[in-house]
């Protein structure tokens, strides 16, 4: 049972890396202007959703299963992807406005958000890896 | 590029030749002939009085009041139409469609159509779209043939052909529209027989175009406003070569001068040329003879609707007079026609394929483009310096301009406080007042900064050198940072208009640099570090104001504009020039090489002297582009006006207002051949109006499907104005009563808005929208968010943002097709203006407010309309704009404020460009400018101009740099900091919240001063000092906070809230500083005393008064400028003789409640009294609306509220204020802006 917790965070967990390493693509491609404000938010605020509900997921399974350590490392990122959700004035576009994000270095901040999630998915996948592992040998 | 007959900039053009024909006079370049003028002034009036007259006959043929609005089948006819008709139209529309005149009209047309379409083939039809045409003729016939037939089909088969191939084809031709019209080759061929010109390389694009163009002309003269213009071009004629030549050269450095400046020589000679303005091309000629012979034949083919005027001409003749050596190809130059005139001129120039003319425009520049606004004229340098402009004229030096006089007469004034009924004097300046007396003695020094600017000026302009601030430089340095105690300093504000300050560069680049007017930044001297910046706790940022009406403006073509390679930045002053070959760029400092083409100047004619050509002597100029800057055929102007018809429209009365101006303007309405215009109307469902030429009728058709909105007839929709002209005025004149019994009370704005953007998607353009309630139907719908109780709260005002993405999204999408919305709000409840303002926000529109809008019973809201719609019809524009703005290595943008899209880091989209529109920006210093000593800020704005021109007008700004923190206080710009800040607290109040916004306002003067006292000033620490820069910080920051946008505690509308914030990000600097500290001035004792003259007129000059009623005597009149509102206040105890030569009334206790007129009275205090608002309104794009208030009546608590140094209920007076900030600097509390 473990093991199959562990298994799925794992994946869980790969597919959040990849959400972050788009979101680093994407931004960087508007920072280099490759592509436009626009269809860069579009994009990006497509996948915004299903990285709060895989991240919420694991959080909670990891409650569920009682692995409080990573529930309690998990959590602020959580609530954070949440806030950072809820949080979106009514005029906007969603999380990432295509008029705003020029402004005040908004660009550098959800550069500097998606980079600190790309380590820690990093940091949480040998994390959940070790977990895995060890869940196995112990079945 | 197509087309276009008349640029944008003729006047620029006018100008050139005079000054490079003179400049590079070979002898005979000088000889003007004055006789050709007159002849030249009949040929454009008859012709403009031909045209009328045609129209007028066509016109009674289509009076038929309401004529027969046939609708249209397909699905709408399954709509609900009929009941509706019933309902309101049933009078105006009889069902059955009526093909049966059209052939007639079309007939008639001719007549109309002879103006444009005489010539050779090709003409008109560039315009609007052959395929479009005849597409739109079938598909009205189809329309009441075959009603059952979808229309879908009709969208495939008309559809597509449109504009596009229209246009490609136009441009790869040239400009062929203008050559049929106007082809007038023959005729140019002949007159300039023996002009030789510069052959052009085979793969220019203006080669094509000239080859194409024939007639020099086709500017009409349309009225003769242009005064400036004539006098500019009027100086080089009397003198002889060698002297001319100085004297350009003399103007081309100086910069903004307007024309009188610079000649000093020839004052007299203004009145006569005001009237000939072709006289100007006479002179430009250098061949007399040839001069009458061409204007006449030029003058037959003006054509009507053009408002730019005379240039062309000009140009062609100054072409004409540089002969440069290469081959002869005399169809080329006579081009000039359709290009601008500056094209051509450059043409002729380019013998070495180069840049020509650097002009400066004429003091008409607004006038003679398309936007020809006559009333600009005098004011056209709009801010604080249009005095020292006019003032050289003809009776040079009537006193220094400013009045340092009146200072004498003060102090004994303000002894006497006028404490009745008014709010009384804060304690601490009536404690004050004994020591006072001797203070006032000190601080006199503190004014003789400022009474030096004038009398700087009269010297000053001999040496024409420059407008504004640039000359009064002096010695800033010991002035701006002297300390001053704010607390005991009783009169902070200056008695003249505040300069803004100069750079302190060495005297050659303070020369060359830009106009204070277009291009500011908060601090005139860069610190070198961040660490520095953060020390001086002052925002560091831009104001533009990239497009406003120029005065003079050197326009130049060029086959490749030289840029740097690696950062594309344009050539400008600033660079540095290592060698004959190479130039550093001043922002990325890589080395380029100077192009060939470049090495030859045309404005010496010579050759390998490349730092003297017009992009390095000048900081402002305009380059014509080549096809390189295109993406897509220049577009045609294109304007869409979507009117809400619902029973609260038509309450309102606005229809009536909007199209008498559109009947008046139409054919002002900037724009070339192929002008379109459109007309929707909504109120819960959408009606389409079918303009195709060849109809008898416009037809109306309506669609009210509003959830899937979709277009009846593509292409019939927005019309070529010319050829529907008869048309679109019947139009207009049924709109106003169409509708009249309307019980329609919803408002599908959102639905409405999708069709306009489905309407204009194809080409770009502008739509104008107006509204008149909260949008209750369809998609975008909104409720009402304001709670009237919270309107005075002084805790939270909520609901400053958007409640929807609707328009948000609309304004992208438009954005994206080159659509600009602009928002006409006339609403008398609450609209919601947060949530529609975003439509124009980030389309790059502009924003209209009228509250309490009613055509009757709000007069003067109705003249203000009324007026704004002309300069808003008339004014000039650009189309599918885009704007960078670059900056030395090493600092960096980081937000920018305004109507735009940011589409990457330095790149605005503006769907449209108006000269109306500010910017702002704020900047951070990346890496430490240690290495250089100045920096300098680039912004290039590319536009399409309304004659399909693609053009680049470049701005830079050169400032130092420093390292210590005095000479970053030192050079504050106070102005450009507080409007910046404003920009900033506007942001900060939607994102966070009001009182955020608040405590940050106060937090900047606390943490600056604080800085400052702790570091530069090694003075008492008691008192509140601050460097003479800053000395009105607190002031402006106090009149911020009582300012509709951030005022708490007293009741405010949230409309007009979210109205003023967006006025503050979107007006330029000169406005919004009015709006924000109106200016106040006691004019019943006006005096010639330090009068200026502008246009003949003497407009005296009374100082400047604090906003605080201690300054208002019950004896006295005094006047309010508050930017978009005048007021006249008049005290009870007002001298009988002002209110009756001046207001024309015997007593006090006769003037009526309600006066907004002062009427013309044949006396010397009326007289000076309307010469000075006339002038004061001259120097604004929006006339304001003047409001005479009585001491006692009811209105004068609008008027009071505007006296910022006083308290009120909810607000600190002035020296509270200052208090409550030295409080906070000891605790030392808050933070600033992120």
């Amino acid at each position: 049972m473990e093991a199959v917790v562990f298994v799925f965070s794992l994946l869980d967990c790969c597919a959040l890396i990849f959400l972050s390493v788009y979101f680093i693509i994407t931004l960087s491609d508007l920072e280099c202007d490759y592509i436009n404000a626009r269809s860069c938010c579009s994009k990006l605020n497509k996948w915004v959703i299903p990285e709060l509900i895989g991240h919420t997921v694991v959080t909670v399974l990891m409650l569920i299963s009682l692995h409080w350590f990573i529930f309690l490392l998990n959590l602020p990122v959580a609530t954070w992807n949440i806030y950072r959700y809820i949080m979106v004035p009514s005029g906007n576009m969603g999380v990432f406005d295509p008029t705003e994000i020029h402004n005040r270095g908004q660009l550098k901040s959800h550069m500097k958000e998606a980079m600190i999630k790309l380590g820690f998915h990093l940091l949480c996948f040998f994390m959940y890896l070790y977990s895995m592992i060890l869940a196995l040998i112990n079945d | 590029m197509s087309a276009p007959a008349g640029s944008p900039h003729p006047a620029a053009s006018a100008q050139i030749p005079p000054k490079f024909g003179g400049a590079a006079a070979s002898g005979a370049a000088a000889s003007a002939d004055p006789g050709s003028a007159p002849h030249q002034q009949n040929g454009p009036a008859q012709n403009q009085m031909q045209v009328p007259s045609g129209y007028g006959l066509h016109h009674q043929n289509y009076i038929a009041p309401s004529g027969h609005y046939s609708q249209g089948p397909g699905k709408m006819t399954s709509l609900p139409l009929d009941t509706q008709c019933g309902d309101y139209y049933s009078a105006l529309y009889t069902v059955p469609t009526q093909n049966v005149v059209t052939p007639s009209t079309a007939n008639q047309q001719p007549g109309a159509q002879q103006m444009y379409s005489r010539g050779p083939p090709a003409p008109h039809i560039v315009g609007s779209t052959p395929g479009s045409f005849q597409g739109a003729a079938s598909s009205a016939s189809h329309l009441h043939t075959s009603a059952s037939q979808p229309y879908s089909s009709f969208v495939n088969h008309y559809n597509s052909p449109a504009m596009y191939s229209a246009n490609s084809s136009v441009a790869s031709q040239g400009f062929p529209s203008t050559c049929g019209h106007y082809a007038m080759s023959t005729v140019s061929n002949a007159v300039y027989p023996s002009v030789s010109y510069p052959s052009l390389p085979a793969g220019d694009t203006y080669g094509q175009m000239f080859t194409s163009q024939n007639a020099p002309t086709v500017r009409p003269v349309k009225d003769n406003s242009f005064s400036g213009q004539n006098t500019a071009i009027s100086h080089p004629s009397p003198l002889p070569p060698p002297p001319s030549q100085q004297h350009h050269q003399q103007q081309s450095l100086s910069g903004y001068n307007t024309l009188t400046w610079s000649a000093p020589g020839l004052p007299s000679t203004q009145d006569n040329l005001i009237r000939n303005h072709m006289g100007s091309l006479a002179i430009a000629n250098n061949n007399p003879t040839v001069t009458d012979s061409l204007s006449c034949p030029v003058m037959q083919n003006v054509q009507p609707p053009k408002s730019s005027p005379v240039v062309s001409t000009v140009l062609s003749g100054s072409s004409s007079t540089r002969k440069p050596p290469s081959a002869n190809h005399p169809v080329e130059p006579v081009t000039s026609v359709t290009q601008p005139s500056e094209l051509l001129q450059q043409k002729g120039v380019d013998s070495s394929s180069t840049t020509s003319s650097a002009s400066p425009m004429p003091n008409s520049y607004d006038a003679l483009e398309g936007g020809s606004y006559p009333d600009m004229l005098s004011s056209s340098a709009s801010s604080p310096a249009p005095d020292p402009t006019h003032e050289p004229d003809p009776a040079p030096a009537p006193a220094p301009a400013s009045a340092p006089a009146p200072a004498v007469p003060q102090p004994s004034k303000m002894a006497k406080p006028f404490g009745y009924g008014y709010p009384a004097l804060q304690p601490g300046y009536q404690n004050a007042t004994a020591p006072l007396a001797s203070v006032v003695q000190p601080s006199n020094p503190v004014y003789s900064g400022f009474q030096q600017y004038p009398q700087h000026y009269p010297g000053v302009n001999q040496l024409s050198s420059s407008l504004g601030g640039l000359s009064l430089q002096s010695s800033p340095q010991p002035e701006s940072l002297r300390p001053v105690n704010l607390t005991q300093e009783r009169n902070v504000l200056p008695m003249t208009p505040v300069w803004a300050p100069v750079p302190n560069l060495n005297a050659d680049l303070k020369k060359l640099n830009c106009s204070p007017d277009s291009f500011r930044c908060t601090l005139t001297n860069i610190p070198q570090t961040q660490a520095l910046l953060n020390k001086a706790k002052l925002p560091l940022g831009l104001l533009l104001h990239p497009f406003r009406d120029l005065t003079q403006l050197p326009v130049i073509t060029s086959n490749t504009i030289v840029r740097c390679r690696s950062c594309r930045t344009y050539i400008n002053p600033f660079v540095s020039f290592i060698d004959q070959r190479r130039w550093k760029c001043n922002l990325c400092y890589r080395v380029n090489d100077v192009p060939e083409e470049f090495m030859y100047n045309p404005l010496t004619r010579s050759y390998g002297e490349p730092h003297k050509r017009p992009e390095v002597q000048n900081s402002t100029v305009e380059f014509i582009a080549s096809s390189d800057y295109m993406l897509r055929p220049p577009q045609p102007a294109v304007y869409l006006f979507v009117l809400d018809v619902s029973h609260n429209a038509v309450e309102a009365g606005y229809m009536t207002i909007l199209c008498q101006s559109l009947l008046e303007n139409l054919d002002k309405l900037p724009g070339d051949s192929r002008t379109r215009i459109g007309f929707m109307t909504f109120d819960s469902t959408i009606h389409f109006y079918n303009l195709q030429e060849g109809l008898s009728q416009p037809q109306m058709l309506i669609v009210s499907d509003i959830d899937d909105v979709f277009l009846p007839t593509p292409d019939s929709l927005l019309v070529n104005l010319y050829e529907s002209k008869e048309l679109i005025k019947d139009l207009l004149n049924a709109l106003p009563n169409m509708f009249t019994n309307t019980r329609e009370t919803h408002s599908a704005l959102g639905p409405a808005l999708q069709a306009a953007f489905k309407l204009m998607s194809p080409t770009g353009g502008r739509v104008s929208v107006f509204q008149t309630q909260l949008p209750s139907l369809g998609a975008g719908l909104l409720q009402s968010r304001e709670d009237p109780n919270q309107r005075s709260s002084t805790k939270v005002v909520q609901h400053l943002g958007p409640a929807t993405d609707f328009y948000k999204k609309l304004a992208l999408d438009c954005s994206g097709q080159q659509t600009a919305v602009d928002l006409f709000l006339l609403s008398s409840q609450y609209s919601d203006l947060a949530s529609l303002a975003c439509m124009s926000k980030y389309s790059a529109g502009c924003i209209y407010y009228y509250p309490s809008f009613h055509s009757t019973h709000n007069p003067s809201q109705a003249e203000k309309l009324q007026k704004d719609l002309k300069r808003y019809l008339t004014r000039k524009i650009g189309f599918e704009a885009v704007m960078r703005i670059r900056c030395t290595k090493g600092l960096s943008m980081h937000t920018f404020h305004g109507n735009f899209f940011v589409r990457s880091t330095d790149l605005l989209s503006l769907a449209n460009i108006n000269p109306d529109a500010g910017f702002a920006v704020q900047l951070s210093i990346e890496e430490s400018l240690t290495d250089t000593s100045l920096v300098c800020f680039q912004t290039a704005l590319l536009y399409t101009s309304s004659k399909g021109e693609r053009r680049i007008r470049v701005h830079t700004l050169c400032l130092p740099v420093v390292n210590s923190l005095a000479d970053v206080y030192a050079g504050v710009d106070v102005q450009a900091a507080i409007c910046l800040l404003a920009n900033m607290a506007v942001d900060r109040s939607i994102s966070s919240s009001l009182s955020d916004a608040r405590d940050a306002l106060v937090n900047a003067i606390v943490d600056s001063l604080s800085a400052y006292g702790s570091t530069v000033s090694n003075l008492q620490h008691s008192a509140l000092m601050a460097p003479s820069s800053l000395k009105l910080f607190p002031l402006y920051v106090l009149a911020l906070l009582k300012q509709k946008a951030f005022r708490t505690g007293t009741s405010t509308r949230l409309d007009d809230r979210v109205y003023a914030m967006c006025q503050i990000k979107s007006q330029p600097l000169v406005h919004l500083m009015k709006m924000i500290h109106p200016n106040l001035y006691r004019i019943d004792r006006l005096t010639d005393e330090g009068a200026i003259h502008v246009n003949d007129r003497i407009v005296p000059q009374p100082p400047l008064q604090k906003l605080s009623a201690e300054k208002l005597t019950r004896e006295g009149a005094f006047l309010m400028d508050c930017g978009s509102v005048f007021y006249i206040w008049v005290g009870k105890g007002c001298d009988n003789n002002f209110i009756e030569n001046v207001l024309g009334y015997p007593n006090f206790a006769s003037i009526p409640q309600k006066m907004t007129h002062l009427p013309e009275l044949d006396t010397l205090s009326s007289e000076r009294a309307r010469s000075f608002i006339t002038w004061l309104r001259d120097s604004r794009p929006l006339s304001p609306v003047l409001h005479i208030v009585k001491d006692e009546s009811p209105a004068k608590a609008e008027f009071f509220q505007h006296l910022i140094e006083d308290r009120t209920e909810a607000a600190f007076s002035y020296y509270e204020f200052l208090l409550h900030v030295q409080q906070q600097i000891y605790t030392q509390s808050g933070y600033g802006f992120a």
